[in-house]
């Protein structure tokens, strides 16, 4: 008791509490992560300017862009709930496709299309369930069984859609295909549900008790079980997150490409670039900590080079090597920043 | 043999505004034993064990090996006369065999890198023995991870002895240990002495360092201030002046050297 | 009497703790040779399909070998496809000028090595996690790889028959000499890992870094050598790829990925480094090898490969779990 006194009416004290209240330096200490992921993306951006100017005025730029980009985007931030809880997963991709199957198998027999999108989420979820029984129930390493289910769901997709796409065109302009992918002037509508996906990724996470304990539970396993957080729970919900969203976000490629599209071994690379996007975002590895912004940030950033590059007069060769030295610089500026 | 091991002269160091030493003498003799450093936290035991492990280089004051004395003492000095600092768990690798934690860094290799594992793992097996490791189930090729905790520190312990340490410390290595356990890290420890080296047995377990050492040496607030034996007191006589140390503003130290009271 | 049939019990059940895990790995190929032989017996006797099998296991028991390694020494590269692309196309290269082919081969073991070297430096003094790094890695050589060749690939027809070709491809009694080196490659790490002083560091490095630091194990130099590993055995998998495949093409090396990683997780190499096994990992490529011919025999379309990958991944996975306390 007598030590908090002298505590208080210590002068040095007194000081170190003020300062830490100093608003734009709390703001700044606190979403250090995020605010890398975006110095990295502006230098990127303006790098492409001064090659060439007009290429952020060009259209057709961005009509490429808020196609693809809002698919990645809802793919992207639930991982950073499975990462932050010092879990993996690599079998998105290939359950994006599997909902999307559902989906599009579902549509074209002529059920009603949400319908056909709830199944499609479902199915998704479905998925994610079962990644996140294999993990926290079973126990096995998430990396490992999520390589499994990845190739168990290609295997299944491919051999039970005998790899004939699925043409999706007849929804094209319907009011459902409008909702979620359709234009307004120009803009296209998928950009709006990318944001709303953002928003209530960061609202989760920042504010609910979901992404405390997702934070806890990455941060000391132990510890978080004595607290009493259902860790099983926990790490459960954050796949079903992602399978939710794979289901989503495949119902969106869906529409914004008109088909399903099955192919002989999915290759890997759109994965790699979405899980990328989570850690150029200024999540790191460890878990216990993350940023949603940060990964928002982080795909925009692989997308833009995608597109960038070609305007700049690049041939498209150049992509793969400018994300991969992005993903090394922002890795490394993450490096330095943190052991500031 | 008079000449110490090692010894502490006027011994200071601050972090900061913060005095973690204030002229500590300190020294260990040169026949092998045992010392119980004691102290509550914040007294400066892992400072002064820092700074014989030469992690920290003291403000002021002089180090002396059997004499000598030391200039810029480092911890690849110490290693190299035979000082080795023991920490409970973190220095064994819990999925390998006890051969080649015991080895690790400074395995028994033959032409070309290639380990000699029968070698080590007898090695292993004889060492276990000296050092009084009696069980009938492990052997040195079992993983360590199967080990209980007192049996995990004897690993570690054994490889302090192996590689003819001169002093070992061992800090804080009975905390978290059942009695059966602790008792074993004693029979260890002992067994080391007997080998040859001595030990400090860093601890804020009293009955645990009297139990164990030949010299108790207390700190309190950065100072020695006791410094006491087997032959002049017995274990509730230190518990007693413990407690009058830790509710007092350290100017016991006269009245307990002078005079039980 | 009895004491020596107690002795050979003790003997036994050492072995078996001691190995558990490639004995698990062994059981798990055995069940599954056993389903797909009852299933058509006839395939599993017919040399044709050895002799496809032979032709393309070896690239992956290689790799697999390797890259337990890295996986034990508690960190991972996803980059050794496009390295396997890179050391293919200096291979080609040195080919397309003129030099000897023996030179080329040097020249691809060495491009593969400098990217392990790479890797082990971003590791290890940059600090970046092994598994970002590498994805990025994996990019940036892939992209350059594109760029150099404009996407066009090269043939190689006229190296037939030249004692060069015969000695890294065509047949010794019938097998197909990849095997051989394969074979070669396994014994290499086989000795590297149980008995070089190589291997022992990598577990103990693997199992708690601090440790290894304070006990004097340059942490640095060794993970940086199973990258260095890795790199080596992509470049030898590259020029046994192109030789046999006559052809270099930008997207060698794609898809080879996610099934040795499967490979050595089926083959009881846990993900969290300080224990693995090789020949376990060798096991887990011949599972997934046996899987691809099992499946065509037992008459179920080949487009459901994947599907049984995945299931026997997760199975054995849960074979491994339940075999031991800790997986």
């Amino acid at each position: 008791m007598a030590d908090l006194e002298k505590k208080q009416n210590n002068p040095d004290f007194n000081q170190e509490f003020r300062r830490s209240r100093r608003g734009i330096i709390n703001f700044l200490n606190n979403n250090r992560r995020a605010l890398s992921a975006l110095i990295v993306f502006i230098i990127m951006m303006l790098i492409f300017i001064i090659v060439n100017p007009k290429i952020f005025l060009n259209r057709e730029i961005y009509e490429a862009i808020f196609r693809s980009l809002p698919i990645r985007i809802v793919l992207v931030l639930p991982l950073v709930f499975v990462v932050v809880s010092k879990e993996i997963d690599l079998s998105f991709v290939s359950n994006m496709t599997f909902s999307l199957w559902i989906f599009a198998a579902t549509a074209k027999a002529g059920w009603n299309p949400f319908l056909c999108m709830l199944l499609a989420i479902l199915a998704g979820a479905f998925i994610g369930l079962i990644n996140g029984m294999l993990v926290v129930r079973i126990g096995l390493q998430s990396m490992m069984a999520t390589i499994g289910m990845k190739f168990l769901l290609v295997g299944l997709v491919a051999g039970g859609s005998n790899i004939i796409p699925i043409p999706l065109t007849f929804l094209a302009n319907t009011p459902f295909y409008n909702i979620f992918v359709g234009k307004i002037g120009n803009f296209s509508v998928q950009m709006i549900w990318a944001v709303i996906a953002l928003v209530i990724a960061m609202l989760l996470f920042n504010y609910h008790k979901f992404g405390s304990h997702v934070s806890c539970v990455g941060d000391n396993l132990e510890s978080s079980r004595e607290m009493g957080i259902n860790v099983a729970t926990t790490k459960t919900l954050a796949f079903v997150y992602v399978g939710i969203a794979c289901g989503f976000a495949g119902v969106l490629s869906g529409l914004t490409y008109l088909t399903f599209y099955p192919k002989l071994g999915s290759p890997d690379e759109l994965m790699l670039a979405v899980l990328a996007s989570v850690f150029i975002g200024g999540t790191p590895t460890k878990g216990g900590v993350g940023t949603i912004f940060g990964a928002f940030i982080g795909a925009c950033t692989i997308k833009f080079i995608e597109t960038g590059i070609i305007q700049v007069g690049l041939t498209g060769f150049w992509t793969q090597f400018f994300e991969g030295l992005i993903i090394l610089l922002a890795l490394t500026s993450h490096k330095f920043h943190k052991s500031n | 043999m008079k000449i110490k091991f090692l010894e502490l002269k006027n011994i200071s160091k601050s972090f900061g505004k913060v005095s973690a030493l204030k002229r500590v003498n300190f020294y260990i003799k040169g026949e092998p034993e045992i010392v119980g450093l004691i102290g509550d936290n914040g007294a400066g035991k892992s400072t002064l064990i820092k700074i014989i492990s030469g992690i920290h280089a003291p403000d002021c004051g002089e180090i002396y090996i059997k004499g000598k004395r030391m200039k810029n003492w480092s911890v690849v000095k110490s290693r190299a006369y035979g000082v080795e600092t023991v920490y409970q768990d973190r220095a064994l690798a819990m999925q390998q065999t006890i051969a080649r934690n015991i080895f690790m860094g400074r395995e028994l290799t033959s032409i070309f890198g290639f380990v000699k594992s029968k070698l080590q793992f007898s090695e292993a097996d004889r060492l276990m023995r000296t050092i009084g490791f009696t069980s009938k189930v492990f052997a040195s090729d079992s993983a360590v991870v199967n080990l209980s905790g007192g049996e995990r520190q004897g690993v570690a312990i054994a490889r302090a002895f192996y590689f003819k340490a001169n002093l070992m410390i061992l800090d804080e290595p009975t905390t978290a240990l059942s009695l059966t356990e602790a008792q074993k890290i004693f029979t260890f420890v002992r067994q080391a002495k007997k080998g040859g080296t001595s030990c400090i047995f860093i601890t804020h377990n009293i009955y645990h360092a009297y139990d164990v050492s030949d010299r108790c040496v207390v700190l309190d607030r950065g100072k020695i201030i006791m410094e006491t034996d087997r032959e002049h007191t017995n274990a509730e006589q230190l518990v007693k002046d413990m407690q009058k140390i830790a509710q007092s503003d350290g100017k016991v130290k006269e009245d307990i050297n002078n005079g039980r009271s | 009497m009895v004491e020596h049939r107690i002795h050979i019990v003790i003997s036994m059940s050492r072995y078996i703790e001691k190995n558990r895990r490639a004995l698990s790995a062994l059981l798990f190929f055995s069940i599954t040779m056993i389903i797909f032989l009852i299933i058509n017996p006839q395939v599993f006797l017919n040399p044709l399909m050895y002799k496809a099998i032979f032709k393309t296991l070896p690239m992956f028991i290689i790799l697999a070998s390797a890259m337990t390694f890295v996986i034990v020494s508690g960190e991972i590269d996803l980059s050794f496809g496009s390295v396997v692309g890179l050391a293919g196309w200096i291979l080609v290269l040195t080919l397309k000028s003129g030099l000897s082919p023996y030179l080329g081969v040097l020249f691809a073991l060495i491009a593969g090595a400098f990217v392990g070297f790479i890797n082990g430096v971003i590791v290890t003094r940059l600090g970046l996690s092994s598994l970002v790094s590498t994805i990025g890695m994996s990019f940036l050589i892939r992209g350059l790889i594109y760029i150099g060749t404009k996407g066009i690939g090269t043939p190689l027809v006229y190296l037939v028959d030249t004692p060069f070709y015969n000695a890294f491809i065509g047949s010794i009694w019938g097998i197909p000499v990849n095997m051989f080196w394969a074979l070669g490659f396994v014994v290499l790490s086989l000795l590297l890992f149980n008995h070089h002083i190589f291997g022992a560091q990598i577990s103990c490095v693997g199992d708690n870094l601090e440790s290894s630091r304070e006990m004097g194990i340059n942490v640095t130099v060794i993970k940086t050598l199973a990258f260095v590993y890795v790199g080596i055995a992509s470049a030898i998998v590259a020029v046994q790829f192109t030789l046999t495949n006559q052809i270099f093409y930008p997207g060698s090396g794609n898809g080879l990925l996610l099934i040795v990683l499967a490979a050595v997780f089926i083959g009881g190499t846990p993900g969290w480094g300080g224990i693995g096994t090789i020949m376990g990992s060798v096991i887990g490529t011949c599972i997934i090898g046996v899987i691809n011919s099992g499946i065509i025999a037992a008459g179920i379309s080949y487009l459901f490969k994947e599907f049984f990958y995945g299931l026997i991944i997760i199975l054995a996975l849960i074979g491994h779990k339940l075999n031991k306390k800790r997986y």
